[in-house]
């Protein structure tokens, strides 16, 4: 254990540096998927502003934050100010039960790289997310617009439906690892079945079909492509967020870059082993590679996230209802019987 | 002594959220307001160890049930209601009625302080521990409640889906 002094300390500088790396994560990867989407559309994407467009987002934050703060007249102004807060919020603090490797001695001490290891992280994360869906049902009202609205009741019914399977996929991965600490569940899957398959929850029994009901319950939580209804351009203009414009609307936008991270991050701790890998090499490197496999796992899936966008057309508003509740639940429901026949059987 | 300062602390904002709760005239901020109540509710339990507890609390009460009431009010586009004066049954029997009650739920607070308290961690949170408690020692109570809310959703079910037309014609 720490001392109290030295670990106010450690928290304080962790959660800045936490927060400054989700940030700029974030602002990255609207860079890499604009220009991805671009390279798979037969053009360019950003190029203009530094080398590859790498400094487009700085651009992009410096236009934010100088427009036009626009409050339309009609809106209900408390809530339409709240709604983009509780959003990013929200998205924010989610990361704060992430492990993002192993822990580091640094001047004598051991430093979990993780801002807090609790008993219950996995339900905190879920818990903090099923409460940013009021981010933007409420922008969706307070706008007081009928696209908002839509868009705002189409997201909030979108997020409850989905979060259902998302949590019923988590639950063989709890079965698995009898754990709701991330840190527990990742090291319960360090090392090998037979000797050369990592021992990752992914692998283990029928888990691929939770890893794809997750991966699906996943896009629809963060209102990506294909599940990108709440705000589909070809019917609701923007969505929710049409009434908002400059730093408000950044918000919304950094809110579902950062559940897109968050939503990665718990994807690679819960089904790919998290920053489990090949250790070797002198001490410092075998610091440094967990949270290097960590941050490569992440990496393939928000490139996946992209790669989706690139691909698939929207869905229609009842097929993804019928796709979640006909399809994607009782198939959770199945994984979650046998996965604990599964373990049962083992035990 | 850190604990006593968040606990009245977010005491506090739970009995406000209720007052807000009562006063506010537009039901989307008397929602949100039961919202507040409920995540405050949530961090109580947490100073209490109640760990599981507490984050279902949010998942369920404030994320799930809320949102729905939410949702359902938006659809409603359920307008500013009406303030009125009060009804005076309300006046003459509501508040000796809510006197009596709170010097009641005070005076046995203050005769048996021994039995009203619960020391920080006495409760079994850990989730194993719940675990073991809801599906070991009282396995039969809790299938039975699931079976209580399978008939309930049955029911819902039921009184929401339309009588199919048994003659397409007379439909319209």
């Amino acid at each position: 254990m720490l001392s109290l002094p030295i670990f106010l300390v450690a928290s304080v500088v962790k959660i800045v540096l936490v927060i400054f790396i989700l940030l700029t994560a974030v602002a990255y990867t609207v860079w890499l998927e604009r220009k991805v989407v671009g390279h798979m559309q037969n053009r360019w994407g950003p190029s203009r502003v530094g080398p590859f467009g790498l400094l487009q987002p700085l651009a992009d934050g410096v236009k934010f934050l100088l427009k036009e703060d626009l409050t339309p007249p009609h809106v209900y102004r408390p809530l339409f100010i709240a709604a983009p807060m509780i959003a990013v919020i929200c998205a924010l603090t989610s990361i704060s039960v992430i492990p993002f490797g192993t822990a580091i001695p640094v001047a004598g001490h051991i430093i979990p790289l993780q801002i807090t290891d609790l008993n219950i992280g996995l339900l905190v994360i879920l818990g903090v997310t099923s409460i940013g869906v009021y981010g933007v049902a409420l922008a969706g009202w307070s706008s007081n617009s009928k696209y908002s609205l839509l868009g705002g009741l189409r997201a909030s019914a979108q997020m409850v439906s989905y979060e259902i399977c998302l949590g019923l996929s988590l639950v063989g991965v709890l079965i698995v690892s009898g754990s709701f600490s991330l840190q527990q569940i990742v090291e319960s899957q360090r090392g090998y079945f037979w000797g050369f398959i990592p021992k990752w929850n992914i692998f283990y029994g029928c888990q691929f079909v939770a890893f794809f009901i997750y991966l699906m319950a996943a896009y629809a939580e963060t209102n990506r492509i294909p599940f990108d209804l709440p705000e589909a351009e070809t019917e609701l203009v923007a969505g929710y967020h049409t009434e908002y414009s400059a730093m408000k609307f950044a918000m919304f936008f950094m809110a579902e870059y950062a559940n897109m991270i968050t939503v990665a991050c718990l994807a690679t701790i819960l089904f790919l082993g998290g920053g489990n890998g090949p250790l070797f090499g002198p001490p410092l490197l075998r610091l440094i590679l967990p949270t290097f496999y960590f941050v490569a796992k992440v990496f393939v899936f928000l490139f996946t996230y992209i790669w989706v966008r690139g691909t698939l057309p929207r869905f229609r508003y009842d097929q993804l209802m019928a796709f979640g509740w006909k399809f994607l639940f009782p198939l959770a429901i199945a994984n979650l019987v046998v996965t604990a026949l599964v373990v049962a059987y083992r035990s | 002594m850190l604990h006593l300062v968040l606990f009245l602390v977010f005491g506090t904002i739970c009995v406000a959220g209720a007052i807000n709760l009562l006063v506010q005239s537009h039901p989307i901020s008397s929602a949100l307001s039961l919202v507040v109540v409920m995540a405050s509710l949530a961090v109580e339990y947490l100073l209490l160890g109640a760990e599981f507890v507490a984050a279902v609390q949010v998942i369920v009460y404030a994320g799930a049930v809320m949102v729905l009431f939410v949702f359902v009010i938006m659809l409603l586009n359920a307008g500013v209601e009406e303030r009125t004066k009060g009804s005076r049954v309300a006046l003459i029997l509501g508040i000796p009625g809510v006197l009596a009650g709170g010097l009641l739920v005070a005076w046995v607070l203050i005769e048996r302080t021994g039995t009203a308290t619960v020391g920080l961690g006495a409760l079994p949170g850990f989730p194993k521990t719940i675990g073991n408690l809801l599906f070991h020692d009282f396995l039969l109570p809790f299938e039975v409640t699931s079976v209580l809310v399978l008939i309930a959703i049955m029911g819902a079910v039921v009184l929401a889906s339309r009588p199919e037309p048994k003659n397409p014609e007379k439909e319209s």
